[in-house]
């Protein structure tokens, strides 16, 4: 008998999702789709507002990474306030990289250790009552409070450099606020064992080790759930260096091959084409190059280690050879990898956020530029999940009149179905009961690419998920809640 | 000359003739609040936020002028409540988005609705339509979050002594509009000024945005009414 079962809510970024997997009579997969189903309406609810008022604003969609809409904005309000990259003062600059580095380094933190430690230390099929961030600290102590701690000092160094933990206000057009003052600086560098920068790097190492460790214990599995080829796509500096916060777009296929490279993202439209499907309000992203069917990519840790040629710290550079040497330097396209690939990142950013406490510029008092004014600008980041595009343009009394947001999300909607497809594939089809912890493996897939989604399950221990098995006439045949 | 002897919520102070209430409270240390009123200008007592109750009536402190011997409360719960119950229509009747409003920390009425601890309003929200106009090259007019205080009228004049700002409209439809030719020969610091005056962030200088870190704006450092109090001895 064909079957549909349908997640929902799989609760999403900012709202619902669903995952619904139709099955033939002979339990054949016939059809899977990860449905973005809530609509938040930022791109239309912020026109009519002064340009300089929408860093603040569009960060508020997310309380995970607000810094990257944050300066994602601000980059655009950068170009329409007349500063270029190269113009901004080298305190500003400095301060917006201390900033999102310290939120990659916090948010890499929370996506490994309180969303997706779970799933590794207690499996797929472990009780949902454990396979959380509280099970994580009643039996693995050591490992949560570094979690904890780790995304505390990214917190701090948010809150240091922005005025507030979540949503502050430290980036503006043209430049920032406000400098880190010395006492900031030595809060950090300084500061007693272990909220200092030092041990930071240090339980950062601790981290990737970890996963080495359990890629090594749980080869097949690491390798082989929902692995699938694709191409990649991120921001990367102009000398071919990981950059999180500015560069140009490259974009390599399966293979390695550059399909597109040191491209100024102001002209992403040219390379990036938006498909629209009838049955998710989130947009299809694709490069134009390779058209519609095959155009489509992933963004976010596994991508960027794909793009950039190298990591410009020398810890992160050192695992970097490592993690390049498993595939013998071509494009890893193991979903699980995405884990080892953000650990490395937390691992760079760490040695960043260290490094730039020790630059002079951040206590500098050149805070903000003012140039020429455009009526359009693009600001583009590598948000923690991957690359964040910004667009806007404003009228002549500088309202915004046309807002287009393509967030990391958006970029992994196509692997994100394929990495269900993948779970629908291997673990679903032609079995007549579903089990949770079959569910759980359809998030784990999700959730390599997209922590907020699986947030509700590991935060709280328990997600608001129901599962039905509805046969061909609509009739109900099994179903699971939890 | 002579002193005015009076008191409020039982302490005993002394005012000079001529001022009023809020005046001479303030002179002796005693915070009444205000929103509509604006040092140096007349009081128009259109918010009422000041009421304080003497004898048994009500009053606008901001206008009452000071009387031998009145009894003033200002405190009592009900009064306190009542003040909080006016800034919960404020913020219902208008769109006011602190979180990204770049007033939020500079703003009176914000920093009122934390010093009267509103949490959840008791009346339901309008949401009103209302727009954001460009008014004149260096101003901008948020309508959303105007509390129509009638501060800008009295205070934003060109040189020659026209209000740049008027009323419109009535009751429910009533917005505060602007002589758009008169706004166009308004200087910087002419516009700066009138978003220094707007109690709330409905008057926007063009190009200013959040420039003032969080933890270095005005209400950030201190309450409201901080500034006047004095601890009762």
């Amino acid at each position: 008998m064909a079957r549909k079962i349908t997640i929902e809510p799989v609760t999403r970024v900012e709202g619902h999702g669903k995952v619904t997997i139709h099955l033939d009579d002979a339990g054949k997969v016939t059809q899977t789709r990860f449905h973005i189903v809530e609509f938040r309406g930022f791109e239309k609810f912020i026109q009519g507002h002064p340009y300089w008022e929408v860093p603040v604003l569009v960060q508020r969609l997310c309380g995970i990474c607000p810094v990257s809409h944050h300066l994602a904005a601000a980059k655009a309000m950068d170009v329409i306030a007349g500063v270029g990259p190269a113009d901004l003062t080298p305190t500003a600059e400095k301060m917006r990289r201390l900033m999102h580095y310290g939120q990659i380094f916090q948010s890499h933190a929370l996506h490994f250790f309180h969303l997706a430690s779970p799933d590794l230390l207690f499996g797929a099929d472990a009780d949902p009552a454990i396979r959380n961030i509280i099970g994580v600290a009643l039996k693995h102590r050591d490992l949560a409070v570094k979690g904890v701690l780790m995304r505390k000092f990214g917190q701090e160094i948010i809150k240091a450099t922005a005025g507030k933990k979540i949503h502050g206000t430290g980036a503006i057009p043209g430049g920032i606020n406000k400098n880190l003052s010395p006492e900031e600086r030595d809060a950090f560098l300084k500061a007693p064992d272990p909220l200092n920068a030092d041990t930071m790097v240090a339980w950062a190492q601790f981290a990737v080790d970890f996963f080495k460790d359990f890629h090594k214990k749980n080869t097949a599995l690491v390798d082989g759930f929902a692995a699938f080829p694709s191409n990649h796509l991120s921001l990367i500096r102009k000398d071919g260096a990981l950059d999180f916060y500015h560069g140009a777009l490259r974009a390599v296929d399966a293979d390695g091959k550059k399909v597109l490279d040191d491209a100024d993202y102001q002209d992403y439209l040219e390379h990036i084409g938006e498909d629209v499907r009838s049955w998710s309000y989130m947009k299809f992203p694709y490069l134009r190059s390779l058209g519609k069917a095959d155009g489509w990519y992933r963004v976010g840790p596994l991508a960027r280690l794909n793009t950039c040629d190298f990591i410009p710290t020398p810890l992160a550079q050192k695992e970097f050879e490592i993690y390049k040497a498993y595939t013998a330097g071509k494009p890893n396209a193991m979903s699980l990898h995405t884990h080892w690939a953000r650990l490395i990142e937390l691992l760079h950013a760490g040695e960043v956020v260290r490094d730039l406490l020790n630059d002079k510029d951040l206590q500098g008092t050149d805070l903000v530029r003012k140039g020429r004014k455009a009526y359009e600008g693009v600001g583009l980041v590598e948000a923690p999940r991957g690359t964040l595009f910004h667009h806007y343009r404003i009228n002549a009394d500088d309202q915004i009149e046309m807002a287009n947001l393509i967030v990391s999300t958006t970029h992994n909607n196509e692997p994100m179905n394929r990495a269900v497809n993948w779970v629908a594939m291997n673990v679903l089809e032609g079995r007549k009961e579903i089990t949770e912890g079959m569910l759980n493996r359809v998030e784990i897939a999700i959730r390599a690419y997209d922590p907020c989604l699986s947030c509700a399950t590991h935060a709280l221990g328990r997600m608001p998920l129901s599962v039905e098995l509805v046969d061909a006439r609509g009739g109900l045949i099994d179903k699971k809640e939890r | 000359m002579s002193k005015i002897k009076f008191s409020v919520d039982g302490r005993e102070c002394f005012g000079k003739p001529g001022q009023t209430i809020l005046e001479a409270a303030r002179d002796n240390g005693v915070y009444i609040p205000s929103l509509c009123r604006y040092e140096g200008l007349k009081p128009t007592g259109s918010c009422r936020i000041c009421t304080v109750r003497v004898g048994g009536r009500y009053m606008a402190a901001c206008t009452q002028p000071l009387s031998e011997g009145i009894t003033v409360e200002n405190t009592a719960p009900d009064l306190e409540d009542m003040r909080r119950a006016m800034i919960e229509m404020l913020f219902v009747g208008g769109n006011h988005m602190c979180p990204t409003c770049e007033k939020s920390g500079n703003c009176e009425l914000q920093a009122l609705a934390y010093r009267y601890q509103m949490l959840v309003p008791r009346f339901p929200y309008q949401f009103p339509l209302r727009t954001i106009d460009p008014t004149g090259p260096k101003l901008l007019v948020d309508h959303n979050r105007c509390i129509k205080c009638h501060r800008c009228v009295a205070m934003v004049k060109t040189k020659d002594g026209k209000s740049v700002f008027g009323p419109l409209y009535r009751s429910k439809r009533k917005k505060i509009g602007a002589d758009l030719t008169l706004a166009a020969g308004l200087t910087d610091d002419q516009a700066k000024k009138a978003m220094d005056h707007c109690p709330v962030g409905a008057i926007l200088k063009k190009e200013i945005g959040f420039a003032v870190p969080i933890g270095r704006r005005t209400y950030d450092k201190a309450p409201i009414g901080s500034d006047v109090e004095t601890p009762r001895t």
